[in-house]
């Protein structure tokens, strides 16, 4: 039985309609189930330990059944924040350099490279870590400062992140300065204003959202990255009290243990409560991140 | 002279400052997994199996984990663009531009894309042990394509949102069904679909978190989909924790040729871009 053309074309049309619905509605589901997932396997050690109990507590002893995340709290976050602190004013400044003063071939040439940079894998930055940074802290720069350092500290893993993210940083931050008008430059230079002073008054401010998200998006690359920072931080569970002291972020905290995880129902559980926090941290993050973008948009109009 | 001037020369000091900074980050990288992992490269390392004693500096290569990643990246890779091309073309055609729901899925590819890659390799062993199911080829499949699909999703999105409206018009105008519109707008964005494809293997065969807990890890290639799979980014972890000189300057061999393996695949999927980009109208 063959229907009229027309006809079949509308029942296609509807079949793809509903295969896209579903598709996009599963897509969405990801999400929550992602958070509800692993909500649901840390509830075993939030019913044994209160949740202010887990997340201030110091000690890390999981087959005496202490589960302190204080240290692995602190560490990542130490370390997220040196990593934008290094790359974000270099990230900056070249991109003003490149965009604002280099010629325009020089911007064909370097887009590509960072583009091809940014594609290499992390894994690699964590040999180049081990390689270069690790020695290098140790021998030279640690002896400086403090008596004794093994080098995998929290600032090799700032250095580390924070190269990483260098290259997928300068080129978000090439396109947004290019976006910004001709017009404004102009006018700037019309009124007297030099180049710096036109890229500090006009051309950052008038960028301030694009920056701000395109540090929201290196934030989150640098807050989870595992691998990297495993091979370099040291991995030792204490809150680290100065740069050369070795740290423990929660991503390297949850790969170390996953092999002996499973022999402990109770430390299995920790560990998911520790993959729920960087869920929970990174959504909390993009929200408020969303919120202060639409406010800062709407009072940056120039 | 004005400080207006001694400021723009301090500042313009600090920016090429900043340029050689990066440069020379992005130059000692490459030169030193070169250096390190040029002198341990053999033929060998791409053509054999790991021998037994390989991992106390016996002979054997990485073929293993070769396989292992291109068996997972492949499979994900065509996965995610099976799954995330119709998503794309739901909210941006079927969808209206002030759609609630495409928002809503805009913000949550936003979230998905920026969740760490553990925590998708946590979730998925989490599913995985209370289906019963061993670490294998498959586990490591589905995480992977999980964490590409936001790739492809917001990469495609960005050229779809783009599409000229004009050419919708007349297409809707010859009485074209959506379903049909969007042949005439899949060649729009075909030189976006490669870039995505591009970025997602990149990132695929790079990620060692999320194939940690799922693919597993093994000296042999697996035949069947329930067998566990080893990754070349969890080879060269595996190896570079060695106390074994010998072993760990195969994991610098190693991670060359993953570098090589990016560098080319971005390099070739550029140009393949550039040829997709003929058909496009502006």
């Amino acid at each position: 039985m063959s229907l009229p053309l027309l006809q079949r074309r509308l029942y296609k049309d509807k079949a793809m309609r509903t295969v896209m619905r579903v598709l996009t509605w599963l897509s969405l589901f990801l999400l929550v189930a992602i958070g509800i997932g692993l909500f649901f396997k840390s509830r075993l050690i939030l019913s044994e330990h209160s949740l202010w109990g887990l997340l201030s507590g110091r000690e890390w002893k999981p087959l005496s059944g202490e589960f302190g995340f204080l240290p692995f709290i602190v560490g990542t976050l130490f370390v997220t924040a040196l990593s934008i602190a290094i790359a974000l004013p270099i990230a900056l400044l070249s991109a003003l350099f490149l965009t604002e003063y280099a010629g325009s071939w020089v911007k064909r040439v370097v887009f590509p490279i960072f583009d091809i940079l940014a594609g290499i894998p992390s894994v690699v930055y964590g040999v180049w870590g081990t390689l270069i940074i690790v020695p290098w802290i140790a021998d030279r720069l640690g002896p400086k400062f403090v008596d004794y350092t093994s080098g995998y500290t929290v600032l090799a893993s700032g250095v580390v992140l924070g190269v990483m993210i260098l290259p997928i940083l300068v080129s978000l931050l090439i396109e947004i300065f290019t976006i910004v008008p001709q017009d404004y430059r102009e006018a700037s230079a019309s009124l007297g204003a030099t180049k710096w002073q036109t890229c500090w008054k006009v051309i950052l401010r008038k960028a301030l959202p694009g920056i701000v998200a395109a540090v929201v998006l290196s934030i989150s690359k640098a807050f989870g990255e595992t691998i990297a920072v495993l091979m370099v931080c040291g991995n030792y569970a204490a809150i680290p009290r100065s740069l050369f002291d070795p740290c423990y972020p929660l991503p390297a905290l949850i790969a170390n243990n996953y092999g002996e995880m499973l022999s402990l129902p109770l430390y299995e559980s920790a560990l998911m409560f520790a993959a729920f926090i960087l869920f929970f941290i990174i959504l909390i993050f993009n929200i408020i991140s969303r919120w202060v973008l639409r406010n800062i948009e709407r009072n940056f109009k120039l | 002279m004005k400080s207006k001037f001694i400021v723009e020369k301090i500042f313009l000091g600090l920016m090429i400052i900043s340029v050689i900074l990066v440069f020379g980050f992005l130059g000692s990288i490459l030169i030193t997994i070169v250096r390190n992992g040029w002198p341990a490269m053999s033929w060998d390392m791409i053509t054999q199996l790991p021998g037994g004693g390989f991992y106390i500096g016996k002979e054997g290569g990485v073929l293993n984990a070769i396989v292992g990643s291109l068996y997972i990246v492949g499979a994900s890779t065509v996965l995610g663009l099976l799954i995330s091309i119709p998503i794309v073309f739901y909210i941006n055609i079927y969808l209206k531009s002030d759609s609630k729901l495409a928002s809503l899925s805009r913000l949550s590819f936003d979230v998905l894309y920026g969740i760490p890659s553990i925590v998708y390799g946590a979730f998925g062993f989490a599913i995985m042990i209370s289906l019963g199911l061993r670490t294998s080829l498959l586990g490591g499949i589905i995480v992977i394509t999980l964490l590409i699909i936001p790739i492809f999703v917001r990469s495609m999105d960005e050229v779809a949102r783009q599409l000229p409206r004009h050419l919708l018009d007349a297409t809707y105008s010859l009485g074209a069904t959506r379903y049909e519109v969007i042949k005439v707008a899949i060649r729009q964005i075909l030189p976006g679909i490669a870039t995505a494809t591009l970025l997602s293997i990149g990132r695929a065969i790079g990620d060692a978190a999320g194939v940690m807990f799922t693919a597993g890890f093994t000296d042999s290639i697996p035949t069947s989909l329930d067998q566990p799979a080893a990754t070349l980014p969890l080879a060269i972890f595996f190896q570079l924790s060695s106390p074994i000189p010998d072993v760990r300057e195969r994991a610098y061999a190693a991670a060359m040729l993953l570098t090589l393996i990016v560098l080319i695949l971005s390099i070739v999927g550029r140009m393949i871009t550039h040829r997709f980009s003929k058909n496009k109208i502006k």
